[in-house]
């Protein structure tokens, strides 16, 4: 041959340990720069966030700008492609960003390695905080961040579609039963009664109103398998097998509120953030949201939020708290509330946003027995897991899976 | 290239020798800092607790051993079914797309070196286009087709098949065959064994609908490059061998099989050594299309490695998983290399001196 194997053997050879080596690369953050900090003093902010949309960055970008305007301190926000990832960035090479979004799950993990600055004990509108909110971002006793919004899960429901299956506002399903009836009613053609995501942030719903939880009230021992969370999920699988629920994903739709819009279900479960996709995506539906059903041991849903995290690297950590406390103050939060449809985190915005919104009376009231989804260390690996399994939920048996899943748990919870 | 230079005499030498540090320097500097450096740090986060903040070099940082490969390995737990579950996964889709990926690039490289072809041109530009598109929009696009409402599973209906719903049937093909079989649950000693924590059973599911929509993307998209090296090669091959084939009364199919592949064996290492690589590092497709669903059937270990540093914050396990993929890569490759080593080869050491070898023909 013209050309020597042997280079030809090395250059392969060559590409494969370049193509090697480089992958694991990947897996180190690349600083020098020393992880203390001089805490305060002045300087820029940088706020990171991960929007849903346009609308949401908008806001957020015009809120901090005018903050930025009346404290005379320079602000600047991005909008992160991929949220986890640039924050465990930013940390590795200790110039992270000095407010960001952070969610539940994630908080345990940044908080053990000292990356987030436990600052909102110290704010000044701490107490207005509702306090299942507050719980979800205490980590060890410590009240890291501030909640900058809430939502919870409710049922929305297809106006025309429940028109045309002839149910009046008397047929709104208030028990599991009521529930399966009226999504039985719902089912024709290519629309189902009732879709809902996939995912043990819409199933897991169904467990207190069976009396479950996924974990003690105290948050130290899994309850993932109890009696209660069998029933919950017994009917669940019911529901999917007599076809009156599908999963969006059988759909082919992304999510709940795809399906929704798309009309391939005449109900959903989902929080309020469907508002806004509804408004954008498919302005022609009507539809109203009502309280979840309640299950043999009365009503349940599930409530989500997230916080803005200050970093412990933060060059100027008292500009970054004064920009929190005005973007969690009541008139911001309501600016925010009417710009893309999440709830208020304060109480003493609570009645103002009724006031407003009152199609979003279901969500408000879910506040008052909704739980939260584990966020104890590793706990969103378990979550993940169980979000996997659930897509077999039809072919399995629903203890064996709740099993599986106590048993992850528990080995979680005893690290 | 210093050797000869140097040790001729003095200060000239030196002075080569100096020049020829100097020359070299850039690249060095530059595999060093983007190399070097990371993959040792790589290798120390491996063995280390660090936690994601700061250098991992700093102080505070302690060294534990093998614990992180031993979580994934056997730890008994999540990590190691993940890290179990990613293995097979991505097994089925090297052990398809390999073969299947080379076989196609070889024959559409073939069909368009064909002298009586029209059109040569237009074919092998449509071929490599794939090639050079944008996996991710690539991705996307196979989103689409891949629907359950898709331009495919339109098409499966007029041949009145009804497909799955790709992106999300979880089920492997070879469960769903054993199923159509009447083989609908595992025998108990397959459920009951377990190989990283995953059962025997499961490691024979075969691919998931979703994994073998990436297994027709991969064999798509980079059959294109690796027609082209068969083209340079087909095109470096004299035409007298295949000649003398004729004339002795060889089909066009023994040819093929007896002159024209046996020469082709260069080229045919380096795509599947190339490929091996490629498939076991299979990440965008996964990161931009499934993030590992559906019931993570799509993980793969270099996927896995990057979720479980960057969201879940367990450093030293990612670059662990890493590390591990290297081995697989290097293993597979070598065992590619026994393989397709001529067996009346001349020993290594003589076949780098260019005279004895240059009289044999390949």
């Amino acid at each position: 041959m013209k050309t020597p194997r042997a280079s030809r053997l090395a250059a392969a050879i060559t590409i494969c340990l370049t193509g090697a080596l480089s992958l694991t690369a990947c897996g180190s953050g690349f600083a020098s720069s020393s992880p203390e900090s001089s805490g305060a003093g002045s300087g820029p902010i940088t706020v990171l966030i991960a929007a849903s949309g346009d609308a949401e960055a908008t806001s957020v970008k015009d809120a901090v700008a005018e903050w930025s305007k009346t404290s005379g301190t320079e602000a600047s926000v991005n909008v992160a492609s991929d949220l986890a990832q640039q924050l465990s960035q930013g940390f590795a090479s200790g110039k992270p960003a000095d407010v960001f979004y952070l969610s539940p799950d994630q908080l345990s993990g940044y908080a053990s390695n000292g990356s987030l600055e436990p600052y909102a004990d110290s704010l000044s509108n701490k107490d207005d905080f509702q306090p299942s909110l507050t719980k979800a971002f205490t980590y060890d006793g410590k009240f890291y961040c501030a909640p900058k919004d809430s939502s919870t899960l409710s049922l929305v429901i297809n106006n025309d579609l429940w028109q045309a299956a002839g149910l009046t506002d008397a047929d709104v399903p208030t028990t599991w039963d009521e529930l399966e009836a009226t999504a039985k009613k719902l089912t024709s053609g290519n629309t189902v009664g009732l879709s809902f995501s996939p995912e043990v942030a819409r199933v897991a719903a169904f467990f207190p109103q069976a009396g479950g939880s996924l974990l003690s009230a105290d948050g130290k021992k899994a309850t993932v398998n109890s009696a209660e969370n069998v029933k919950a999920l017994t009917f669940v699988k019911k529901m999917l097998t007599d076809g009156s629920a599908k999963f969006s994903s059988d759909l082919g739709a992304g999510w709940g509120g795809e399906a929704f819009g798309k009309q391939l279900s005449a109900m959903t479960i989902e929080g309020n953030w469907i508002s806004g996709a509804l408004s954008k995506d498919f302005p022609s539906i009507k539809y109203r949201t009502v309280e979840l059903p309640a299950g043999p041991k009365g009503k349940g849903t599930l409530q989500f939020t997230n916080c803005w995290g200050i970093a412990a690297d933060s060059k100027n950590k008292p500009a970054a708290k004064a920009l929190v406390e005005q973007l969690t103050g009541t008139q911001t939060q309501m600016t925010f509330a009417k710009a893309f449809g999440v709830m208020p985190s304060v109480v003493s915005a609570e009645s103002e946003f009724k006031k407003a919104f009152p199609e979003q009376e279901a969500s408000i009231a879910g506040v008052e027995y909704a739980q939260t989804l584990p966020s104890q260390p590793g706990a969103a690996d378990v979550l993940k897991d169980f979000n996997a399994k659930l897509a077999t939920l039809q072919a399995s048996d629903p203890k064996a899976i709740l099993d599986a899943i106590q048993t992850e748990m528990t080995a979680t919870l005893s690290k | 290239m210093r050797g000869n230079g140097t040790r001729r005499t003095g200060s000239r030498g030196n002075q080569t020798a100096t020049t020829g540090w100097l020359f070299t320097a850039p690249v060095l500097i530059i595999l060093g800092v983007f190399l070097v450096l990371p993959v040792v740090m790589a290798a120390w986060v491996s063995v280390s607790d660090w936690t994601g903040r700061g250098s991992p070099f700093a102080v505070g940082t302690q060294f534990v051993g093998a614990k992180n490969f031993e979580a994934i390995v056997s730890g008994g737990g999540l990590a190691e079914r993940d890290f179990g579950t990613a293995l097979r996964n991505n097994l089925y889709y090297v052990v398809l797309v390999v073969p299947l990926q080379t076989m196609v690039s070889l024959f559409l490289a073939v069909m368009v070196n064909g002298r009586m072809l029209k059109g040569r041109g237009f074919f092998r530009t449509a071929f490599y286009f794939p090639s050079v598109t944008s996996t991710v929009a690539i991705t996307v696009l196979w989103l689409f087709l891949f629907n359950a409402t898709g331009a495919v599973n339109k098409f499966l209906s007029l041949l009145g098949v009804t497909g799955p719903n790709w992106f999300q049937e979880p089920t492997g093909v070879f469960h769903l065959l054993a199923q159509a079989v009447g083989i609908g649950s595992p025998p108990p000693a397959m459920e009951s064994g377990t190989l990283l924590g995953v059962s025997w059973w499961d490691w024979l599911s075969g691919p998931s609908a979703a994994m073998s929509a990436f297994i027709l993307m991969a064999i798509f998209t980079t059959s294109g490059t690796f027609m082209l090296l068969f083209i340079a090669a087909l095109q470096n091959l004299q035409g007298e061998l295949e000649e003398a084939a004729m004339l002795d009364g060889a089909s066009s199919w023994q040819r093929f099989w007896y002159v024209t592949l046996p020469m082709l064996r260069p080229t045919l290492f380096t795509v599947i050594t190339l490929g091996l690589i490629g498939t076991w590092q299979i990440f965008d497709q996964i990161y931009t299309g499934t993030q590992g669903g559906p019931a993570k059937t799509t993980i793969t270990p270099a996927y896995l490695s990057f979720s479980t540093a960057f969201n879940n914050q367990q450093w030293g396990q990612g670059a662990a998983i890493a590390f591990i993929l290297f081995a697989i890569i290097i293993v597979f490759t070598v065992i590619q290399r026994v393989l397709l080593r001529e067996r009346d080869s001349v020993p290594r050491r003589k076949r780098m001196n260019p005279k004895p070898s240059r009289g044999r023909a390949l």
